[in-house]
């Protein structure tokens, strides 16, 4: 079977600086880890490598040269390939040119059409743009089936069974192959990097991918790729007149508090 | 054709209409006058043929009820299709869904498939007057920061809206509507293979933190499971559902479908009652849009006073204890009087 990861590298802490002006985020090179989410799909697609005869693990990744550390990270952790796709031409793209970036790279890298022995997994969100939105959007630009906060999968013969968190509880789904899952953190817990793992990582290969490799231009990939603009960022700012009493042995900070539920008919 | 309208993709579950999707009715309403266009709703499923006349009454100028068994349940595919197929018959110039686990997995679908932008869990949107844009603004980052993004040409303009982040419109019995009721427009045969297998309800999740007019939220500062019970009390007096931050969830105290916040839920009771928590951007995001909300904390600088209309700084075990008693006297005098 062939298992393609979607691994983002994300900020690792909740520290990120914007740019005013174009409202993407800045990165810089410290400090970055693999999203969590990514890790519980690499994991999945570690485990569904472990019991199915010749398998193999492929990770993807679209980001800056730094990346490719995650990319690398994930290979110490069992993946078998890596390919980045790293070029200025792919920068400030929103979930739906990075969807089609990633979508091209996937039949690029596995050199044709996905058939019935092809899975796709990738987070249910990123901890950084947590839009959700780049894995449900591959699977239409790939015209495959898809099952978002996935926290189970089972592989039949030409098809999965998936379960499925929503709302008032869990649905069981079958899907043929080829498909695409969005995972959750109930899937599983992720691994650590092995020593013939890590050994395998310094040593391995990551092919850089660039707009031109996938056939795009700069009406179809990065910032002029994309349709949405960020116009504007601020931090969250909360005001209401807040009136403010100290505790009191004599009752009147309780008693005006009971007071303002009995006008608000709450009691 | 020009794109034109509001557009609202509703939600039913277990045979009736989503109340979520009476919220984006009150959005699209809003969004629609502004333009002054009209607003359309589409709900996609089976048996529907009741849901029309309360859409319409919730403020909708057209029902369209895409009726088939085929779209009984949620499969991705299939219903994108035919939310694709209407989008490019009507040409709205705005789509907007819930940011529910449906609403998250079939716009984003539909987006792809029609080269639109599409924003995610938005709690504001309005119309930028010059250009006529959709601002669309939500958070991001752990909460972070908030962005407010438009799509200055693709269109439709497409955006899932947080649920509770608005309120329904009431029912205007005397509004008028059209409701068209049409079967599949799309063959299925590609996504045949796709189905539901089986549905179960956890009923673990069944707290309605949600749909709760008043919510008493506790936090670390309870400081034990066996005091978090003040939490629960004071909740049961008010008629209250309880709701706690993720410190309390992970230490055990309460379920998840009690937590409240970014990577909770999102809430907007008439009132909010926040004891002993610190009032984190994260828990924040959560309870902001709350009509009157109600703080105890013995810091004077917790963050959650600033959110706060009336606060009390103290300790809330002498507080809560206080506060419970003067609730039962005055129910009591409640009751006296109207003997
Ligand atoms: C504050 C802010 C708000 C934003 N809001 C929006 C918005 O509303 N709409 C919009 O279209 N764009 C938005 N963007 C842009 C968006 O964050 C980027 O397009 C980002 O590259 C992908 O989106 P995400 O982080 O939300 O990924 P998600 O869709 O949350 O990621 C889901 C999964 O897709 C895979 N994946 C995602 N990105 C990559 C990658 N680069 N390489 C490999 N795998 C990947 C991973 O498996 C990941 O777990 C916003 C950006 C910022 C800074
Ligand atoms: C990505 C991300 C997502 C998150 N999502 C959520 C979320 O959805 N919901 C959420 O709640 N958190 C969330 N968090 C966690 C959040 O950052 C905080 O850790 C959490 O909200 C703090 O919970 P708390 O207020 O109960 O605890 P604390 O911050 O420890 O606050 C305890 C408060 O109790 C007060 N106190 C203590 N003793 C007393 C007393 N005797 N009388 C009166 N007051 C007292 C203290 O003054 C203090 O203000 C998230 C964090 C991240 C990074």
């Amino acid at each position: 079977m062939n298992l393609l990861v979607l691994l983002k590298q994300v900020p690792g802490t909740s520290n990120v600086k914007m740019d005013e002006k174009t409202g993407t985020m800045v990165r810089t090179d410290h400090e970055n880890v693999i999203n969590p989410l990514d890790e519980n799909a690499l994991a999945a697609a570690l485990e569904l490598k472990r019991s199915i005869d010749g398998s193999k693990v492929t990770v993807l990744s679209m980001g800056p040269p730094p990346a490719s550390r995650a990319l690398r990270e994930a290979i110490a952790m069992g993946a078998d390939e890596a390919h980045l796709l790293c070029h200025r031409g792919f920068a400030g793209s929103d979930t739906l040119a990075t969807a089609r970036a990633l979508a091209l790279a996937i039949e690029h890298v596995a050199g044709r059409r996905l058939g019935p022995n092809d899975l796709v997994l990738c987070g249910e969100r990123a901890t950084d743009g947590e839009t959700g939105q780049v894995g449900p959007m591959i699977s239409a630009m790939l015209d495959i089936a898809v099952a978002t906060y996935v926290r189970g999968i089972e592989v039949k013969q030409d098809h999965v069974v998936v379960e499925r968190v929503v709302e008032e509880g869990f649905e069981r789904v079958r899907m043929p192959l080829p498909a695409l899952v969005t995972v959750v953190k109930d899937i599983n817990q992720p691994g650590f990097p092995t020593l013939p793992g890590k050994l395998a990582a310094k040593a391995a290969p990551v092919p850089l991918l660039t707009p031109d490799d996938l056939g795009l231009t700069r009406d179809t990939a990065g910032l002029t790729g994309s349709p949405t603009r960020v116009v504007q960022v601020f931090r969250p700012k909360f005001a209401r007149d807040t009136v403010l009493r100290r505790q009191d042995s004599g009752g009147a900070a309780v008693g005006s508090l009971v007071d303002l539920l009995i006008e608000k008919e709450v009691i | 054709m020009e794109y034109s309208g509001v557009l609202v993709v509703g939600e039913q579950r277990g045979g009736s209409v989503h109340s979520v999707t009476y919220e984006l009715l009150a959005r699209g309403r809003t969004l629609a006058d502004k333009l002054g266009v009209s607003l359309a709703c589409v709900v996609i499923g089976h048996r529907l043929e009741a849901f029309g006349r309360e859409i319409v009454e919730r403020g909708a100028d057209v029902v369209y009820l895409v009726d088939d068994s085929s779209l009984e349940w949620f499969i991705p595919r299939r219903h994108s299709a035919e939310l694709a197929a209407l989008i490019g018959q009507i040409r709205p110039e705005i789509v907007l869904a819930a940011a529910t686990t449906a609403g998250r997995t079939l716009m984003p679908h539909v987006a792809a498939r029609l080269g639109a932008g599409l924003t995610a869990d938005c709690t504001g949107l309005d119309i930028d007057d010059e250009e006529r844009l959709l601002l669309q603004t939500r958070p991001a980052i752990g909460g972070n920061v908030m962005a407010t993004i438009k799509t200055p040409s693709a269109r439709p303009q497409m955006a899932t809206v947080r649920p509770k982040s608005a309120r329904p419109l009431p029912r205007d019995p005397g509004r008028h509507g059209e409701i068209v009721v049409r079967a599949a427009a799309c063959d299925d045969a590609q996504s045949a293979g796709e189905r539901l297998l089986e549905f179960v309800r956890d009923t673990s999740q069944d707290v309605s933190v949600q749909d709760a007019e008043i919510v008493v939220a506790g936090g670390k500062g309870l400081k034990s499971r066996d005091n978090f019970k003040l939490v629960e009390e004071l909740a049961g007096l008010l008629g209250a559902a309880v709701g706690a931050t993720r410190d309390v969830v992970d230490l055990g105290w309460v379920g998840y479908p009690h937590q409240i916040g970014l990577s909770g839920k999102t809430v907007s009771p008439r009132l909010y009652v926040a004891i002993g928590l610190s009032g984190t951007i994260q828990h924040l995001a959560g309870m902001q849009t709350s009509e009157t909300v109600v703080a105890i904390n013995k810091d004077k600088d917790a963050q959650i006073f600033r959110v706060a209309d009336y606060g009390i700084v103290g300790d809330l075990f002498d507080v809560v204890p206080e506060l419970i008693e003067k609730i039962k006297t005055a129910k009591n005098a409640r009751l006296a009087g109207a003997r």
